[in-house]
């Protein structure tokens, strides 16, 4: 693919469309390399945002023909070259400049969040007992480089712009994270139902679909929490139970 | 940005090929199993019973527990063993998390594709009425298990034929194998279920000290990572399994013994 031919989005806050480069492509190139060459030839005043290159500081994200995807990661030679490749920003944030979106929103979410919240250590120093098979569910969670791939994909916030009331899927993972783990004593549960709308999320498996780092957003960390959910305010029989047991919600999920 | 209108995306992929796919399959099979369930016919061969009719409660085949048809059936109503049992398993797909995220895709448009435009601009998701509903999964899961125990039980009897003596004698034949792979494949399905997932371990923060409910959840989840597939799959078989009962049924095809 010797010259091949990009769509680039250009303008500031919102303003502005798509505007045609060509550029020599070689091996091995991803998207990113393609963007630098393009800012280097022909577009020295180009805005992008990226890092790390390797994946791993969720800078670079973009919307690569229509898809949600790191532009680190998306190798050249994946792409259909016969018509131009388009890239723009990210859909779902406000925009700032060319390909670089403010994703400064799902920062003050986070804030929102409750906290890890150990319960008493079990040992006189301080410290705990965890046995590994407690914590696998949630390492995968850890694996997020918090690139907002999937808030942008996600569409509650994408078409219906529900960010005052839905806190996406970035943080629903977050919350099964804190939620899920073996030595947390906090209840997040009302919050998920209320504040943070989880009852939004349709299991379209959108988030799933352009997760770089494969995380099952939806089988593993939403569907776990709508049922946490459904056990805490929409299950009579649940709820009948836990009165006999006399045992509170956090309690009879040890 | 403003948003992108109906069906508007850059994706330059065929993004709307399941939804093609999920329409066209969904309907045909609501289309004949509606259809089937109205015949009140050819729903047994010898020893099969066709699984959109199990349990007979009532009806006229010697599979029915309790007789023919009761008396307090509406009159208005056409009769058929089917039309009581079929709105259990039609509520626990319905409500299936694995169907809800695709037939709001298929039929609803909500998103009709990842990064594709939707058609409305309100959205209630399964936040309110009536899709708040939905959560009653897990009493479909529920009703789904018993079913699934006299699916088995089906299954079972589909080996043992009857011989000119009035004595059953064991055998195997290819609608026994029908039945068997029908109620696999169901089971894989219904062991795969995100409720199954949750109520065997998934609520627990701490299963190390569960061995028994570590060993279903890991069941579960083996089989929860393929749940689609496992949803379309007994989704077939079970429409394939009643069209076998009834051409076997009906003279068309003849039901070939093995052993
Ligand atoms: S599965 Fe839920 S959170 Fe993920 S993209 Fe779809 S609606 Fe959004
Ligand atoms: S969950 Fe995946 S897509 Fe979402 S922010 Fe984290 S790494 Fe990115
Ligand atoms: S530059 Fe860091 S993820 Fe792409």
């Amino acid at each position: 693919m010797p010259n091949t031919q990009f769509r680039i989005w250009r303008g500031e806050r919102g303003n502005g469309g798509f505007r045609d480069y060509t550029t020599e492509v070689t091996e091995g190139m991803v998207v990113l390399d393609a963007m630098h060459q393009i800012q280097a030839e022909h577009a020295n005043d180009m805005a992008i945002r990226w890092n790390c290159k390797a994946g791993k500081c969720g800078s670079c994200s973009a919307e690569i023909n229509g898809s949600p995807r790191l532009m680190c990661m998306t190798r050249m030679d994946e792409l259909p070259t016969d018509k131009p490749i388009t890239v723009e920003p990210m859909r779902a944030f406000p925009h700032v400049r060319d390909l670089v979106t403010d994703v400064s929103w799902n920062f003050e979410v986070k804030k929102k969040i409750r906290k890890f919240r150990p319960r008493t250590p079990d040992a006189p120093d301080g410290t705990w007992r965890m046995q590994q098979v407690d914590v696998d569910r949630v390492q995968e969670f850890r694996k997020c480089i918090e690139c907002f791939l999937c808030q942008d994909v996600c569409h509650v916030l994408r078409d219906h712009h529900k960010h005052d009331e839905f806190i996406g899927p970035r943080f629903f993972v977050y919350s099964a994270a804190l939620e899920m783990h073996p030595l947390d004593t906090e209840d997040r549960l009302a919050d998920l139902k209320e504040d943070q709308a989880i009852g939004y999320c349709n299991i379209t498996k959108c988030c799933t679909k352009v997760c770089p780092e494969h995380i099952t957003i939806t089988d593993n960390a939403i569907i776990p929490l709508k049922e946490r959910v459904v056990d805490e305010f929409y299950d009579p029989v649940v709820k009948l139970v836990r009165l006999f047991r006399g045992k509170s919600a956090k309690g009879t999920r040890g | 940005m403003e948003p992108r209108g109906f069906g508007e995306t850059l994706r330059r992929d065929a993004w709307w090929v399941p939804n093609v796919f999920i329409v066209t399959i969904l309907t045909s099979f609501l289309v004949y199993a509606t259809w089937a369930a109205f015949q009140n016919a050819h729903y047994t061969h010898g020893p099969y019973l066709s699984p959109f009719y199990s349990p007979e409660l009532w009806g006229d085949s010697p599979h029915a527990w309790f007789g023919p048809k009761p008396g307090w059936w509406p009159v208005w109503l056409p009769f058929s063993p089917a039309l009581i049992i079929l709105p259990i398993p039609a509520l626990f797909r319905f409500t299936c998390y694995y169907y809800r995220g695709s037939y709001y895709k298929a039929f609803w448009a909500d998103p009709p594709g990842c990064a594709v435009g939707e058609p409305r601009r309100s959205y209630l998701g399964e936040r309110y009425f009536p899709l708040v509903l939905q959560n009653v999964h897990r009493y479909g899961l529920l009703l789904a298990f018993i079913f699934l125990i006299f699916l088995w039980h089906d299954a079972w009897k589909g080996f043992w034929f009857a011989t000119p003596g009035g004595q059953t004698t064991f055998g195997i034949g290819v609608g026994s194998i029908v039945l068997v792979a029908n109620v696999v494949l169901l089971t894989g399905y219904t062991i795969g279920c995100h409720s199954m997932r949750h109520v065997v371990g998934g609520m627990l923060n701490r299963i190390s000290g569960s061995p028994v409910r570590k060993l279903a959840y890991d069941c579960s989840s083996v089989c929860n990572r393929s749940h689609m597939n496992w949803a379309w799959a007994s989704l077939f078989s079970v429409a394939l399994t009643d069209v076998y009962v009834r051409l076997c049924s009906m003279g068309v095809i003849t039901d070939l013994r093995i052993l």
